[in-house]
């Protein structure tokens, strides 16, 4: 403890404590992106002119980021009762203020429903979904109103940045991050107090501090929802990180894409500046810090530190090598801390519950918790939050609800798309930094992408190689031609072209292409064909040897049929098919004429019989 | 200085040099394609990577870039790096098949074409090594052109493919490119590059042409010399 409290900066934080959050009676509705797509912010207009109506002036309504369970949205949580609502629609509101609000009744058919008892849920905890979790950054996300700092302070918010200020030297705050052993959330996992260790050191000013809001994995947004949901608690990590580390200057590099997640954040450090949270002589004190918002142009690449840096300075999003770390010349040529949002929402959670607190989550080499977006193949598509540890299973089947349709399960992509395909037979592998690695893929920012008996395993490194070839910037030779080398080869196998050593030839060559490249992106592209040759090697077999797609996903290597026993001539598919392909007299089996059919699989979708075959 | 053991040889070299001067210096061959005693280094073409030991650990970093450190041990020719090399030659050869100078290279390094990649027929002889840009850039100091478009789509030419208002048109780009993609034609008073003609100065005394107007005007400009003083040819000054 410091010897000479700051008195000044502890009476404003206690002043903050009165502010207030919602009233004890509120309505949090989903405001994410998600949600408002799917119409959340109807719903909430009508929520507030009902209870004008029935005057019910002592309830709140509160526009949340992401609540999590995206497949349930438009969704909401009726406090202090917590009943959890999930598919709201406008029509539905008038009921929920006369018995829910006003009166504690549940409306059970707005309830979740278990898939396998049937029995409804009441609250959000019951659901199996958020049973297992442990929601302690991303929770928040339900208590609060991101565009009013108010609602954060009600949750202790900057209470954190006021204990390191008025308690606290910079030494003493590095030192409970790095017994926290917070690491990287944006995927290397780089333990985030040896960075600030490391700027705090180095020679050099000004010193800067970057939040890496550069989401950019198909699939992945619990960066955007993070930002968008509970943009202050990035910004009081930062202040503290700043504080720790000896700088003056942040910035939060988040993509114009991102639109909310923008005006949330920009909202947001415009508050903070006014309560003097961010600005001059933060809380009275001599500590000085300010951030600016850059907006990327949404390339894939500028997720890496150095590209992000050259973006940031305003040059082309390209990395440079970095033998010299960014702790000692980063942005600007200037020592920087650079973390991913995720990780600076950590830092105020490990100052005011202490590192001791933060160690009884995870595992021996991860602690804490790791947010991952759940999507593909998966019945409970959303956002989890869980501890460090756990396995592959109890994400995909207790929290993701397992495999829609009753299809079985193949494949977990995590790590973006330069990640790798995890296998079945490894689902009991416990999910931290050093385990996903030595599997063969790595834990990225958080993307988890499911896999269906559906999917054909060529075809998604044919996919993820594609994407890679877009995004690579084009600077080195091994990325720039090799990554597009391989993405040839593997559209060859996709199409019935490919040949006997090809699998061998892209190994070497993805081998060659991580060893070789100048960044991560190249450094982890192969991963994709290397984890899918690695675990599914009979399907590349497949394609190339027997010209068979055996998930009967590529085109070229596939035919459609109806099978006459099951066809009950009902004509549907004919009028689906946009080719023309099908004919048959009305009440007798149809049949497919493999020349016209494109294997679109609109007759699949619209056959209610099963009846049309993929081989 | 710093000692080093590169290849089994012992090697000191003076501390701040980079790793690919001191093999050299130790007689090791290493190919390079776009390290440039002209220009900064950017490490594109990959084709002076090596392998470094530090404790247990090894790792391939680009010996144009690497710093030389006490006590590294270097391989140049292990089988990652001959590896990567390979790699970066082949897919050189499949980009840029018409340029002999990456096809000699390819031979003294006993590189075949690799047959499974299609031969490009757009890319001409550029290898994006991006020496002309920094040259450009760096000791011309117009930056008349650039780099657009990501990925494998990326190109070197004036904004737009349009005629550039800042090129001077002194060639230094085509000096430096290592596979002679880059154009220059000069004929009588006339030189042509990146779809630009320029009109040559003839020598007062001489009378020959020997740079355009419009770079002796850049000159002019930027040190103050007379248009009369530069109008004189260097081997007649």
């Amino acid at each position: 403890m410091n010897e000479n409290p700051d008195t000044q900066a502890r009476q404003i934080m206690d002043n903050l404590t009165l502010y207030y959050g919602p009233k004890k009676k509120f309505i949090a509705i989903c405001a994410g992106t998600g949600c408002r797509a799917s119409g959340s912010l109807k719903v909430k207009e009508a929520l507030e002119a009902e209870l004008k109506k029935q005057n019910l002036s002592e309830v709140d309504v509160l526009a949340t980021g992401c609540l999590g369970f995206c497949e349930k949205g438009p969704m909401l949580v009726v406090h202090p009762d917590k009943y959890f609502y999930q598919h709201v629609k406008v029509e539905d509101v008038p009921e929920i203020i006369s018995k829910t609000v006003a009166r504690g009744e549940v409306i059970s058919r707005l309830l979740y429903r278990h898939p396998e008892t049937k029995k409804t849920l009441f609250r959000e905890e019951d659901l199996p979904f958020y049973k297992k979790q442990c929601r302690v950054v991303f929770g928040q996300n339900g208590m609060i109103d991101p565009a009013r700092i108010e609602d954060y302070f009600a949750i202790n918010g900057y209470q954190a940045l006021g204990k390191v200020l008025a308690e606290m030297t910079p030494e003493q705050v590095i030192s409970e991050v790095k017994k926290a052993g917070l690491r990287g959330r944006g995927g290397g996992g780089f333990h985030a107090a040896v960075k600030w260790e490391g700027v705090r050191r180095a020679h050099g000013d000004p010193k800067y501090v970057i939040a890496n809001g550069d989401e950019g994995d198909p699939g992945a947004y619990m960066d955007r929802s993070l930002m968008e949901g509970n943009p202050h608690s990035v910004i009081e990590g930062m202040i503290i990180g700043a504080y720790a580390v000896g700088s003056k200057q942040g910035y939060i590099y988040v993509r114009n894409e991102y639109p909310l997640a923008v005006t949330h954040l920009s909202i947001a450090i415009e508050a903070a500046r006014e309560m003097g949270l961010l600005g001059k002589n933060i809380l009275g004190t001599d500590f000085s810090f300010d951030i600016q918002i850059t907006k990327g142009a949404g390339a894939f690449v500028c997720g890496e530190s150095s590209a992000l840096f050259a973006s940031v300075e305003g040059r082309a999003g390209e990395p440079r090598a970095k033998y010299v770390h960014a702790v000692e010349k980063g942005l600007y040529d200037k020592p920087t801390v650079l973390n991913n949002v995720e990780t600076w929402a950590n830092v105020p959670l490990i100052i005011n519950k202490g590192a001791d607190w933060y160690n009884t989550i995870g595992t021996e080499g991860s602690k804490g918790t790791k947010i991952f977006s759940l999507v593909g193949k998966i019945n409970n598509t959303g956002l989890i939050e869980v501890p460090m540890g756990t396995t592959l299973y109890e994400i995909i089947y207790d929290m993701g609800g397992g495999i829609p349709n009753g299809k079985k399960f193949k494949a977990v992509q995590t790590g973006g798309p330069s990640g790798g395909c995890i296998p079945e037979s490894l689902l009991d592998i416990p999910v931290d930094f050093d385990k996903l690695y030595e599997v063969g893929s790595m834990m990225g920012s958080g993307g988890m992408i499911v896999m269906d008996e559906t999917s054909c395993m060529v075809d998604v490194a044919r996919y993820f190689l594609e994407f890679l070839k877009e995004e690579s910037c084009g600077k080195c030779v091994p990325c720039r031609e090799g990554v597009r080398r391989m993405s040839d080869i593997l559209e060859d196998i996709c199409a019935g072209k490919g040949r006997e050593g090809d699998v061998e030839i892209l190994e070497a060559m993805g081998k060659a292409i991580a060893d070789g490249s100048l960044c991560a992106l190249g450094g982890s592209a192969p991963n994709p064909v290397l984890s899918t040759i690695r675990y599914f090697r009979e399907e590349y077999d497949a394609h190339i040897r027997e010209h068979r797609c055996p998930a009967g996903v590529c085109k070229a290597l596939i035919a459609y049929s109806i099978d006459a026993e099951k066809c009950t001539g009902c004509g549907v598919c004919v009028k689906v098919c946009a080719t023309q392909a099908i004919t048959g007299e009305k009440k007798k089996a149809h049949s497919i004429d493999k020349d016209k059919c494109t294997r679109c699989g609109a007759c699949i979708q619209s056959c209610k019989f099963d009846a049309i075959k993929v081989k | 200085m710093v000692n080093m053991m590169i290849d089994g040889k012992k090697v000191s070299a003076p501390k701040g040099a980079m790793l690919l001067e001191s093999i050299r210096g130790a007689g090791i061959s290493v190919p390079t394609l776009c390290a440039h005693e002209a220009i900064s280094r950017s490490g594109a073409c990959r084709l002076c990577v090596v392998e470094i030991r530090k404790g247990n650990r090894t790792r391939i970093v680009t010996s144009c870039l690497y710093g030389v450190e006490e006590g590294l041990i270097v391989d140049t020719k292990s089988e990652r790096v001959l590896n990567v090399r390979r790699l970066v030659m082949e897919l050189l050869l499949s980009r840029c098949p018409e340029s002999d100078v990456l096809q000699k290279m390819a031979r003294d390094m006993g590189v075949e074409p690799q047959p499974r990649y299609a031969a490009d027929q757009d890319k001409g002889k550029c290898i994006l090594c991006r020496s002309c840009v920094r040259v450009c850039e760096e000791v011309v100091g117009v930056s008349a052109i650039g780099l657009f478009s990501r990925g494998s789509c990326k190109e070197v030419g004036t904004p737009y493919n349009e005629k550039s208002e800042v090129c001077i048109g002194c060639g230094a780009c085509a000096y430096v490119c290592p596979t002679g993609h880059i154009e220059m034609t000069s004929t009588g008073d006339k030189r042509r590059i990146w779809g630009r003609s320029f009109k040559m100065q003839a020598c007062s005394k001489c009378g020959k042409f020997f740079a355009p107007v419009d770079q002796l005007k850049f000159i002019s400009k930027k040190t103050g010399a007379s248009m009369e003083e530069l109008s004189v040819c260097t081997e007649c000054r």
